[in-house]
C-alpha cells in the first residue's frame, strides 16, 4: 500500500545564495520541528513502517533454531495448503457479508429514526452507544455463557420458548455459528456507526426535504432521494472502514467459540493467523497469511475506490 | 431545531402526533430492553447461584442474591491487580500519546519542518493497514527492538510506545491546531517565545476539548484491546483486565467469570457516563469532514 512508496527521493534543497544568518535560521527551525517529531516518528517507525517491510521480509524467510534462511514462497505454500486455509475464508467471507447487510444498514436506519425524535434524544444515544464501551471480552462472556446458552434456561433461548418459536443450539450449531457471532458484534459495534450517521444526517439542509415535500414525495422517497445522496460520502467511507474492521474478525471466535468452533465453523483468517504464529511457533507462515490478508484488503479496497468515484 | 425527514408541523397534528408518541414508546422501551436488558442480566446474573442460573424458565430478579459471586472474582483471579495494570498502562498511554502526538501535531501544524507533509502522509497511511496485518512483526520487533536489541515483553513500553504511533490522533490535533489562528502564534514570536513556549502557553490552554477527547480515547483503548496486551504481557503479574479474565476462564465459574466481567466493565460505562459528550463530539468530528 501507499506506505511501501517510502520517498527516497530526497530533494536536495539546494539553498538560493542567501545570507549565512538566514542560512542558519532556517535549518534551526527545521531542527526544533524535527525535534517536536522525533518521539512520534519514532513509535512509527519501531511500530508501524519497520513490522510493515519486516512482515514482508519474513514472509519470504524461515527461521529454525535461531538460523533464518530465504525459502522463497515456502511459508505460502504451506499456509494455503492448511486445510483450515480455506475454511477460514469462506468463514470470514461470510462473516463480513451478514455483519455488512446487518451491521451496516440498521445503523443507518436507527439513525434516520433517532433524528426524527424531539424527546429522550440524548437518553436514546447512550444506550446504542453504551454497548461500544463495554472491554470486548466482558460483552463476549455475557453473550457466552447467557445468551448463547443452549440449553433452554439461556437468554435468547428463553426469549424464543416464550414466543413460541423453536430454540437454536447457537454456538454448539455449525449454521448458526456465524449469525451468533454477527449477532454479538452487531450488537457492541454499531454505536459508532449510528453515532456517525446522526452527525451527517443533521448537516443535510431542511429546505431540501421541504422541497422534495412540496413535490408529494413520501417518506421512503425522502430517504431514497434526499437523506441517502446527501449521506453518499459517509456511507461509502464506513461501509469501507467496516468491512476492513469486520474482516478482521478474531476475538468472537476466540472467546464464543473457542477459537476454531464447532466442526471449525468459527475458524477466521486472524484466527488462523494467530494459531500459526502463537502456537504452531510458525510466525513465518503467519506473516505469509498477513500479506495474503493484506493483498486482498487493499486489492478490494482498489475496487471499491474505483466504483465509487466513478458514479462522482 | 432544523426540519428533519418529518416536518415538525405534520408531527403536532392529531393522527401524526398519535404516532410519533406510539412510535417514540416502542423505541425508547426497545431500545432499553436490547441495549441495556443485557447488561442488566449480565449483573443480576452473576448474583444467581449456579443451580438457579441453570433453571428454566429463567427467573427475572435473583431469588437469592449471592453477592459470593463478585468477592470470588475479586480474589480468585486477583482483580485489584489486573485492574491496576489496566489503570497503569492507561495513565501512561494518555501521558505519552499527549506528550508526543501534540509535539508531533504542532510540528506538522504549526512549524511545517521540511519533509513535514511527508511525514504526515506516512503517518495516515498507516490507517489503511489492518492491525491483524501487522500483529506478527509487531511483536517479532516487540521481543527484539531493532539496533538496541531490547526485549519488551511484560514492559509497560510494549503497551505505551505503539499506541503513540497512532495516525489518527495526530491527524485530530493537528486538525484542530491548525484552526488557531497564525496571528497568534506569530505574536508570541514577535514577543520572543521559544516554539516549546508558545506549544505551552498559547496552544494547549486552547486546545482543552481535543486534548480531553485524545485522552479519553487512549483509556479505552487500552481497557478494551485484547490481542496485543495478550501477547506482550505474557505473565500473570502483567496481564490486563480483559487478558486475565480471559485466561482464568477456562477453570472458573460460570457466574464468576460473568461477575468479573461486570467488574472490568464499570469503570469505562463511569468514563462514558462522565463524559459522554466529549466523546461524542470527538467521535463525530473525528470521522465527518476530514
Amino acid at each position: 500500500m501507499a506506505i511501501m512508496t517510502a520517498p527516497s527521493a530526497v530533494t536536495t534543497t539546494k539553498a538560493p545564495p542567501a545570507t549565512v544568518s538566514k542560512r542558519g535560521r532556517k535549518l534551526r527551525d527545521n531542527l526544533t520541528g524535527h525535534a517536536f517529531l522525533i518521539g512520534a516518528v519514532v513509535c512509527f517507525a519501531l511500530f508501524m513502517w519497520y513490522p510493515m517491510i519486516r512482515g514482508i521480509v519474513m514472509s519470504f524467510q524461515r527461521t529454525r533454531r535461531g538460523e533464518t534462511t530465504w525459502v522463497g514462497w515456502d511459508n505460502y505454500t504451506r499456509i494455503i495448503a492448511d486445510p483450515s486455509f480455506w475454511i477460514a475464508w469462506k468463514n470470514t467471507f461470510i462473516f463480513t457479508i451478514m455483519a455488512l447487510v446487518v451491521g451496516y444498514v440498521l445503523p443507518f436506519f436507527v439513525a434516520i429514526l433517532l433524528n426524527e425524535f424531539r424527546h429522550a434524544k440524548g437518553y436514546l444515544r447512550i444506550l446504542v452507544y453504551l454497548p461500544v464501551m463495554l472491554p470486548p471480552a466482558s460483552a463476549l462472556f455475557l453473550f457466552k455463557y447467557y445468551a448463547y446458552d443452549p440449553s433452554d434456561a439461556g437468554l435468547f433461548n428463553a426469549i424464543l420458548k416464550f414466543l413460541h418459536l423453536p430454540t437454536s443450539e447457537w454456538m454448539q450449531s455449525p449454521t448458526m455459528t456465524i449469525p451468533a457471532m454477527v449477532i454479538a458484534s452487531t450488537w457492541m459495534n454499531m454505536g459508532s456507526a449510528v453515532l456517525i450517521y446522526l452527525a451527517s444526517l443533521q448537516n443535510i439542509p431542511g429546505e431540501l426535504y421541504e422541497a422534495a415535500e412540496l413535490d408529494g414525495a413520501g417518506i421512503w422517497r425522502r430517504i431514497w432521494s434526499v437523506t441517502i445522496p446527501q449521506t453518499r460520502l459517509i456511507l461509502a467511507l464506513l461501509a469501507m472502514l467496516q468491512i476492513v474492521a469486520t474482516m478482521q474478525l478474531f476475538i468472537e471466535p476466540l472467546i464464543l467459540a473457542n477459537g476454531a468452533g464447532t466442526q471449525d465453523s468459527a475458524t477466521s483468517v486472524a484466527y488462523l493467523i494467530y494459531q500459526h504464529g502463537f502456537f504452531q511457533n510458525d510466525l513465518n507462515g503467519a506473516a505469509a497469511l498477513g500479506v495474503i490478508m493484506l493483498i486482498v484488503l487493499a486489492a478490494f479496497s482498489a475496487v471499491y475506490v474505483r466504483l465509487t468515484t466513478k458514479q462522482d | 431545531m432544523s426540519r428533519t425527514l418529518i416536518s415538525q408541523a405534520q408531527l403536532r397534528r392529531g393522527r401524526g402526533k398519535y404516532l410519533y408518541w406510539t412510535l417514540l414508546a416502542v423505541v425508547v422501551v426497545g431500545f432499553t430492553l436490547v441495549f441495556l436488558g443485557p447488561l442488566y442480566w449480565m449483573v443480576t446474573g452473576a448474583l444467581k447461584s449456579g443451580q438457579e442460573i441453570a433453571q428454566t424458565p429463567p427467573t427475572l430478579w435473583p431469588r437469592d442474591p449471592q453477592t459470593q459471586n463478585y468477592v470470588d472474582a475479586w480474589n480468585n483471579l486477583d482483580l485489584a491487580k489486573l485492574m491496576f495494570n489496566t489503570f497503569y498502562y492507561a495513565a501512561g498511554a494518555v501521558f505519552f500519546q499527549l506528550v508526543f502526538d501534540t509535539a508531533a501535531a504542532y510540528a506538522l501544524s504549526k512549524l511545517r519542518p521540511a519533509f513535514g507533509n511527508v511525514i504526515l502522509g506516512l503517518m495516515l497511511a498507516t490507517l489503511m493497514i489492518p492491525a491483524m496485518v501487522l500483529i506478527v512483526p509487531q511483536y517479532v520487533t516487540a521481543i527484539d527492538l531493532p539496533i538496541i536489541h531490547v526485549n519488551l515483553l511484560d514492559s509497560p513500553w510494549a503497551i505505551w510506545l505503539p499506541l503513540v504511533a497512532n495516525a489518527f490522533n495526530i491527524f485530530l490535533l493537528k486538525r484542530f491546531f491548525d484552526s488557531i489562528p497564525e496571528d497568534l502564534i506569530a505574536a508570541a514570536q514577535v514577543d520572543g517565545a521559544s516554539p516549546l513556549r508558545t506549544l505551552w502557553s498559547i496552544i494547549l490552554p486552547m486546545s482543552r476539548p481535543i486534548l480531553g477527547v485524545v485522552s479519553i480515547f487512549a483509556v479505552t483503548a487500552v481497557w478494551k484491546d485484547f490481542l496485543w496486551p495478550k501477547l506482550v504481557m505474557p505473565s500473570p503479574e502483567t496481564r490486563t483486565l480483559s487478558v486475565g479474565i480471559y485466561a482464568f476462564s477456562g477453570g472458573t465459574p460460570q457466574n464468576v467469570v460473568i461477575a468479573a466481567s461486570v467488574i472490568a466493565a464499570i469503570p469505562t460505562v463511569i468514563i462514558f457516563l462522565l463524559f459522554q459528550r466529549n466523546i461524542m463530539s470527538g467521535l463525530t468530528t473525528g470521522s465527518l469532514k476530514g
